[in-house]
């Protein structure tokens, strides 16, 4: 019994973080990134994750593709995650120093959660966003940002889509990327999907995610 | 008292619209922390990394933006993971608490924060987990809850068990929680793993061990605090997450 330590006294918690940083407003190290694993889905699945809009929003586009490994077989254990615009271009949110706009579509959430099925497959329902203007007072093609995580990724990994039949010429993201892998950023529409394409979900607007290998999707650092 | 947060309640310095363009909020861009894509000795991210170099993206609107996601994404109960069931569940009981921070020290207020563990035997709840334990009538593993204007959040559960999975002769991940959190921006979105402080499988997972620097594998080692820990009823720990740090607009100093 000798060896039990005394208990701390009762009184105002340290002000510290649980691994030893002052909490005193000064900068904190960061928490690093591990694998959803494979069981991602017990937490992740929500019943209307895939509703960017809700079922029946007239115009609704469904957006999705197969999430493929660098053998080109699906990933079925793996989950893409959307965040976008509202069909004017606007955001919800106090950092959009236009000011933060509530969407003019009943129910918007901005914010799509697809878990791949046994296929590998992805599809979340969506409007087509609006151009949204940049910092540099250049102004961005309709996007989707696109996070990709499953077993086997220690984080995730960030990408884009963007829309068939825009003019993407002036899209400062896109701009930095080699002209010959710009293509696995942009869907394409139902009747363009080639033929050899994988076995894809019953979507709209097409884009698979090639984590590696040929036709690699872009992915980005940010 | 604790010294009080400033809560991170958007400042209006970005609501001005700079000579041909739009002033933002950027965030650290941490290097060297993250585990590689690549880290062969966890296997299965042999396939499953681009190989090519990734593309500096600029942090424009849909970056500094994300989904604020809070109370109407959890429901009463979903903070208990002992009380999901007629019965409680087998196992330690304990109470994890914490808060939600980002690198420049501030609070990350109203939330989302989803778990989701293995049960007291290290099974989980899906069809994926075959292994040889017993899974447990009375828990599920789930657990979502909103941190408060301090960023701070609370929840119950059990201890999680250790399991075998196939990386490696005798591989076994040492007892963990998934936490899944999205911040205020996009460019924020972190899932993480919190682990046991004393685990010896600690040294032997490639998981952990593929992030690079020893103090950030230590960062993911939640505290057992024993002052906290309710007397009769569960054991305390304390595990707080800092997101990327939301920094102050460029050029914020210069004459309006």
């Amino acid at each position: 019994m000798s060896d039990v330590p005394p208990a701390p006294a009762p009184g105002p918690e340290p002000a510290l973080t649980s691994f030893g940083a002052p909490l005193d407003g000064s900068r904190l190290p960061l928490s690093a990134s591990q694998t959803v694993g494979p069981f991602l889905s017990i937490a992740l699945d929500w019943a209307d994750g895939e509703q960017v809009v809700p079922v029946g929003t007239p115009g609704a586009v469904r957006v999705g593709g197969v999430l493929l490994d660098g053998q080109g077989e699906p990933v079925p254990d793996g989950v893409v995650e959307t965040w976008q615009a509202d069909p004017d271009g606007r955001f919800d949110h106090p950092d959009d120093p236009r000011g933060a706009s509530a969407s003019s579509v009943p129910g918007f959430r901005g914010f799509g959660r697809s878990s791949t099925n046994e296929s590998g497959h992805w599809q979340v329902l969506t409007l087509k966003p609006g151009a949204v203007p940049a910092a540099d007072g250049s102004t961005e093609a309709p996007h989707l940002d696109v996070t990709v995580m499953a077993r086997g990724m220690l984080d995730r990994v960030v990408t884009r889509l963007y829309f068939p039949d825009d003019d993407h010429c002036d899209d400062v993201v896109l701009a930095a990327v080699p002209r010959h892998r710009r293509a696995t950023l942009v869907a394409v529409r139902r009747e363009d999907v080639p033929p050899d394409a994988p076995p894809g979900p019953d979507v709209d607007v097409r884009l698979d995610i090639r984590l590696q290998g040929q036709d690699e999707t872009v992915f980005f650092d940010l | 008292m604790n010294q009080p947060l400033r809560p991170d309640v958007g400042e209006p310095a970005s609501a001005v619209r700079a000579a041909g363009g739009l002033r933002l909020p950027r965030y650290e861009r941490p290097s060297g922390l993250n585990p590689p894509l690549d880290s062969p000795a966890y296997r299965s991210s042999g396939l499953r990394h681009p190989t090519q170099p990734l593309v500096l993206m600029p942090q424009n609107l849909t970056e500094i933006t994300g989904p604020l996601l809070g109370s109407g994404r959890v429901l009463p109960g979903d903070a208990d993971l002992t009380r999901q069931h007629d019965d409680e569940p087998l196992g330690q009981r304990i109470v994890v608490s914490g808060r939600v921070l980002d690198g420049t020290g501030r609070a990350v207020p109203d939330t989302l924060v989803e778990v989701w563990q293995a049960n007291a035997a290290g099974r989980y709840r899906h069809l994926r987990d075959q292994w040889p334990a017993p899974l447990d009538p009375n828990f599920d593993g789930l657990g979502r809850v909103v941190t408060d204007s301090q960023g701070r959040y609370t929840f119950t559960t059990i201890q999680p068990g250790a399991y075998p999975w196939g990386n490696h002769h005798n591989a076994w991940r040492p007892a963990h929680i998934h936490f899944s959190l999205f911040g205020r921006a996009f460019t924020q979105r972190l899932v993480t793993q919190m682990y046991f402080p004393g685990d010896p499988l600690h040294a032997y997972d490639p998981i952990m061990q593929s992030i690079p620097d020893e103090q950030a594998r230590q960062r993911l080692v939640a505290r057992f605090d024993l002052a906290t820990t309710q007397p009769e009823w569960a054991l305390s720990y304390h595990f707080d997450i800092v997101l990327r740090g939301r920094l102050a607009t460029p050029f914020e100093d210069d004459d309006e």
